[in-house]
């Protein structure tokens, strides 16, 4: 009898040892454990047996069976790690196949400059207003104290609708337009287009400029000249060298232009400072007293300084970008330089 | 403005080198754009003087002259010269000399006869553009003599560029005070020199708007030398300055001009009648002017006339008939005060530019016109002899500019500079300054002379205290955080997350001109009234304009033929519509798609954009705003868009834009070649934000149902879903259309649109019998309203 019990458990290794599929398995399960299976068979015949051997024989059938169920056991966690190991050689991908969907798209690098200057001036408390771009004369030039005919007149080549009417020549209108209708303590920033009569390689008859004021009752040269250096840093990320050198506007007195060391060569002197070691990047001063008169706030109790700068000529220099041109011309090859911001 | 550095040395000679000079006048507000050497490098040119000229026995044109150089030795010299002649002083190049342009002197032969150097024309030393024959040198220059040394050619001419305020600086005068000012220089303000009167003639002037022309001099010089050359060193003078030598009583005048800043006219006294006379033109008047152009100045021009006609344009240039000329004998030398304002924009009405007119317009100082005068005359006695009359002067000084005292508070420094100068750091540069400065209460009160003219107010006192004291060396203050806070809306979108969103759809932003072709915008937008520019720029610039889309097509058209074939650009800017008086400037977002939806990649067939690709940007703009479901589309018509696939896009029922593809008339006339998809948005609607407003959400389940309906062709899908969400009982959340099917199985003429409708009550679980009670009345009303069946 026992030999023919080896014989059985001989059987099921033979049987398992060919199996490839888990249908296999359980036909191997059935015909040895199922309801007429050979091992099932035998233990039905044990009632049959004598009372001595009745037990010895069941407790070998018992063994039997459980050596046989984990021979089973152990086959299918093999066919299972098989097919899995298989499902995940079938489903390797080459993962340096490009990403499928949507590209992203770019912000145009004047209004990535344009960001980042309102984004440096808003942390410093200043609010961006924005103004028409057909502006009448009074806004532009009268109530800067540009009279009709005044030379600096000629230092804007102004776009004209009629002999009232104008495409801004700057931002500064919009610094009017603020003063006329808010009181004081203001801290504004006036971001926008700006046109003059004037094209070639240095110039394009549109272009942009930030203008930036703070009036208050004690704001000197000196708030100025901090506020500046600390913008140009910023914007740079580095500490530059910053220089104010006497100008003329005849809305601010004294009046300023800003240079800074030229952040192409290091102010060793190149080809984008002319040699100089410097570049000029924008015109600044204490609001004339005559524009206080205009928009009527008393030019004893406050003082204020205003500002103007070119956000192409910033952006030049932030990207190296080596003409003006290319801002206007839209070329994709161009575009596509400039990351969204 | 252009001057010689040794000329200004002349006038102060402070000790410090070029760069040091330049730094110290930029950084004074007298701003130094180049340095330029005075003449080109050459080396080895002495002066010398012809001894003996015998001719070439080779050439008729050639001379074998003989030169003496300093030496004993006489140099053999072989000249084509027209005008070498015995005891002429001539430039030498020697051997081995350099001259510009890099030639080198060698000993050579022409036509057999040997020659040690070469005699130089001034063209050949870079110093005239055109010159034919020798430079003709000074007798008084020494022989042998380096021509660089003699000549301070080793000099450097610098290019000033004045703000407008600093009219004072438009001369080596006015440099020179700056230059004396900035070093410390004591610069006695030099004597006038009177010239001897030889005559008593004088010739009349009348001055009939003493406003306009507050001082008016005048003298007549009698026979004056005709075909005298100016001397050399006032030509090198001249053309460092970069003006060109004439005749010598004009080179004088400009000499002056240079000198002093004050412009000076001569007039040949034979062409006036009668006498002088400063008024504004009167009507039908004409005069040919020194440039040869004739014009008819209106009567706000001033002019200086005599009894017969019109002479010069005051304070801008002078005519031709009454100019002087070689034949000239008796001159009428003039200097005026004009008022600036009378003078402004006068040469620009014209089309004229003077040096004259710069000046004036800027402004010259009201005390100089005698000295200038007088100086004039000098030179010109010196120069081509004659005999000066008496200055006759003619004025109304009331009229002249005021110099009043200014009250100078020394906290008020302190306030705008933000530093406080110690007062007698304070008098010490203003008395630098020419100033008279007298002690006053609480400051001083400050005279300024009168060449500063532009110094009206306690701050330009203050400036040219910043100005002097160094830009430089005011304290910087770094700025305070204010503690107030600024408002920021939640019901106001930046239009910077506009951007964004078309950014992360695949967008790129463009900035285009705001003014563009006029007839491509006619023909994209043929209804709005356009704004033309009175002085555009150029023709394809010439009118603002009315829509985004111009600039876009442009860019895109553009880009086409540089071979890109997908394109997705967008601009945010302002449209400019109407005339001036009733304009509006309305702020838009606008894009442009044309190409695959996707960019080209693996895995898929690339789809051409269309309408609803482009529909879901809008609807993701909109998104924005929280009012999608304010949005609503219409089918219309634009003029540039394809009938059948443009709508109206409106918010809250307002028309806000358009949303289309391009007509393929107007697609093909371009010559794009594929379809171009277009939306135009304006701004402001879609930055007004609906704040977020909760509502508590259902404890009871949502209950999905589906329908398929036949219904004819021209019904909307907008249709069916208003037609559902009209239901009255509340139930229906949501239409979602999952199916659009036209084809087999469909009647012609009809289409087949599969719809979900999800339900919902939000205080009862919703029963079989409430829902398929809600879907019967659903499909009764879909079916009278839009004759709508469902599919079998």
């Amino acid at each position: 009898m026992s030999s023919s019990l080896d014989d059985l458990y001989l059987q099921v290794r033979h049987s398992l040892a060919g199996v490839d599929s888990l249908a296999d398995l359980d036909d191997i399960r059935i015909r040895f454990l199922g309801k007429k299976g050979l091992l099932t068979e035998q233990l039905k015949e044990l009632g049959k047996a004598e009372e001595a051997e009745r037990r010895d024989l069941g407790r070998k059938l018992n063994e039997l069976r459980d050596r046989i169920q984990a021979e089973l056991d152990r086959s299918r966690a093999d066919l299972e790690a098989r097919a899995m190991a298989l499902r995940l050689r079938s489903e390797t991908l080459d993962v340096t196949l490009p990403g499928r969907g949507q590209a992203v798209g770019g912000i145009h690098p004047v209004t990535m400059t344009l960001r980042r200057i309102c984004r440096l001036f808003r942390s410093g408390g200043f609010e961006v207003v924005e103004g028409p771009e057909v502006e009448d004369d009074y806004h532009n030039f009268e109530a800067l104290n540009i009279p009709a005919h005044h030379p600096a007149r000629a230092m804007h080549d102004t776009f004209y609708f009629d002999e009232h009417t104008v495409l801004r020549t700057h931002t500064s209108p919009v610094q009017i337009r603020v003063m006329e209708s808010q009181a004081p303590p203001l801290r504004v920033i006036a971001p926008g287009r700006v046109y003059r009569c004037d094209s070639d390689l240095t110039h394009t008859p549109m272009f942009h400029q930030v203008e930036g004021f703070w009036v208050d009752e004690e704001v000197s040269f000196a708030d100025l000249k901090g506020t500046l250096y600390e913008f140009l840093s910023l914007f740079f990320e580095e500490d530059i060298e910053v220089r104010f050198r006497p100008s003329y506007f005849p809305f601010t007195e004294p009046s300023a232009e800003v240079d800074i060391s030229c952040v192409m060569c290091g102010g060793k002197g190149c080809r984008v400072c002319g040699q100089s070691g410097w570049l000029e990047v924008m015109g600044c001063g204490m609001i004339h007293p005559r524009v206080f008169d205009f928009v009527g706030i008393d030019h004893e109790q406050y003082t204020g300084f205003a500002f103007g700068l070119g956000v192409e000529r910033l952006a030049m220099l932030r990207y190296g970008i080596n003409d003006l041109r290319l801002f206007f011309e839209n070329d994709l090859r161009f575009l596509e330089q400039f990351s969204p911001f | 403005m252009r001057l010689s550095e040794a000329w200004l040395r002349e006038f102060v000679n402070p000790p410090v080198d070029t760069p040091v000079l330049v730094q110290q006048l930029t950084m004074a507000g007298i701003e130094v754009d180049t340095v330029e050497p005075a003449a080109s490098p050459f080396s080895g040119v002495v002066v010398a003087e012809v001894t003996e000229i015998a001719p070439h026995p080779q050439a008729d044109r050639l001379k074998v002259c003989r030169v003496a150089a300093g030496t004993d030795e006489r140099l053999q010299i072989v000249c084509g010269a027209p005008n070498v002649a015995v005891g002429m002083r001539v430039p030498l190049a020697m051997e081995g000399a350099k001259l510009p342009g890099g030639l080198q002197i060698h000993r050579t032969e022409l036509r057999g006869v040997a020659s040690f150097g070469m005699l130089c024309s001034a063209k050949e030393l870079g110093l005239e553009d055109s010159e034919a024959g020798l430079l003709r040198l000074p007798e008084e220059f020494p022989l042998g003599a380096d021509l660089r040394s003699v000549l301070t050619l080793d000099d450097a001419v610098l290019e000033i560029d004045l703000t407008p305020n600093r009219a004072d600086c438009l001369s080596i005068e006015g440099i020179a005070r700056e230059v004396a000012l900035l070093n410390r220089i004591d610069r006695p303000s030099a004597p006038m020199v009177l010239p001897l009167v030889t005559t008593r003639d004088e010739f009349p002037i009348s001055i009939n708007v003493p406003e306009a022309c507050p001082r008016y001099l005048g003298r007549i010089i009698r026979n004056i030398h005709p075909g005298v050359r100016s001397p050399l060193w006032m030509r090198e003078r001249l053309r460092r300055a970069g003006l060109r030598s004439l005749d010598p009583v004009v080179d004088v005048t400009n000499y002056v001009l240079l000198e002093l800043g004050q412009p000076l006219h001569a007039f040949d006294l034979a062409k006036l009648t009668g006498g002088i006379e400063v008024r504004f033109a009167k009507a039908g008047e004409q005069v040919t002017l020194l440039n040869d152009q004739t014009i008819s100045p209106d009567d706000a021009t001033l002019v200086i006339a005599d009894r017969k006609q019109v002479l010069a344009l005051a304070g801008v240039m002078g005519g031709r008939a009454s100019a002087v000329s070689g034949e000239t004998r008796d001159l009428f030398l003039e200097c005026a005060f004009f008022s600036p304002e009378v003078i402004m924009g006068r040469a620009r009405r014209y089309g004229l530019s003077t040096d004259s007119s710069h000046r004036f317009e800027r402004g010259v100082d009201p005390e100089l016109q005698r000295r200038a005068l007088e100086r004039a005359t000098q030179l010109i006695l010196d120069l081509v002899g004659g005999e000066a009359g008496p200055v006759t002067e003619v004025g109304h000084t009331a009229s002249l500019p005021k110099v009043a005292p200014i009250v100078l508070r020394r906290a008020r420094i302190d306030r705008l500079l933000g530093v406080d100068i110690p007062p007698h750091q304070v008098v010490d540069i203003l008395r630098r300054l020419n100033m008279q400065v007298a002690e006053a209460p609480q400051g001083w009160r400050v005279t300024p002379p009168s060449f500063r003219f532009d110094i009206a107010l306690e701050v330009d006192l203050i400036e040219e205290l910043g100005r002097v004291f160094g830009y430089d060396v005011l304290p910087k203050r770094r700025p305070s955080m204010s503690t107030a806070m600024h408002a920021a809306s939640e019901a106001l979108l930046d239009p910077d997350r506009l951007r964004d969103q078309l950014v992360d759809r695949g967008y790129r932003e463009a900035i285009t001109y705001s003014f563009v072709e006029p007839s491509l915008q006619q023909r994209i937008e043929p209804d709005l009234p356009m704004l033309p520019l009175k002085n555009p720029i150029s023709s394809d610039m010439a009118v603002m304009r009315t829509t985004l889309w111009c600039g876009l097509i442009d860019a895109a058209l553009k880009n086409q033929y540089r071979q890109q074939t997908r394109i997705r650009l967008f601009e945010l800017g302002a449209t400019f519509v109407g005339a001036v008086t009733g304009l509006t400037q309305t702020r838009c977002i606008a894009g442009l798609a044309m190409g695959p939806v996707l960019p080209e990649q693996w895995g898929g067939a690339a789809i051409p954009v269309d309408f609803f690709d482009v529909k879901s940007d809008v609807e993701a703009l909109v998104a924005l705003s929280g009012r999608n479901e304010k949005a609503s589309y219409i089918a219309a018509e634009h003029p540039s868009l394809h009938p059948g696939q443009s709508a109206r896009v409106l918010l809250a029922g307002q028309p806000m834009g358009w949303l289309g593809m391009l007509h393929p008339e107007l697609e093909r006339a371009l010559g794009f070649d594929q379809n171009v998809l277009l939306f135009h948005l304006n701004l402001e609607p879609l930055m007004q934000r609906s704040v977020a407003s909760f509502s508590a959400l259902s404890k009871f389940p949502r209950v999905r149902r589906d329908l398929a309906l036949v219904i004819g062709q021209d019904v909307t899908a907008q249709q069916v879903i208003d037609g559902v969400m009209a239901l009255e009982n509340g139930l229906v959340r949501q239409v979602i259309v999952f199916d659009l099917y036209q084809g087999r199985g469909v009647e012609t003429g009809k289409k087949s649109i599969a719809v979900g409708l999800i339900l919902q009550d939000d205080h009862d679980t919703l029963t079989d019998v409430r829902i398929d009670q809600t879907m019967t009345e659903v499909v009764e009303r879909l079916q009278d309203e839009l004759n709508a069946t469902l599919r079998a």
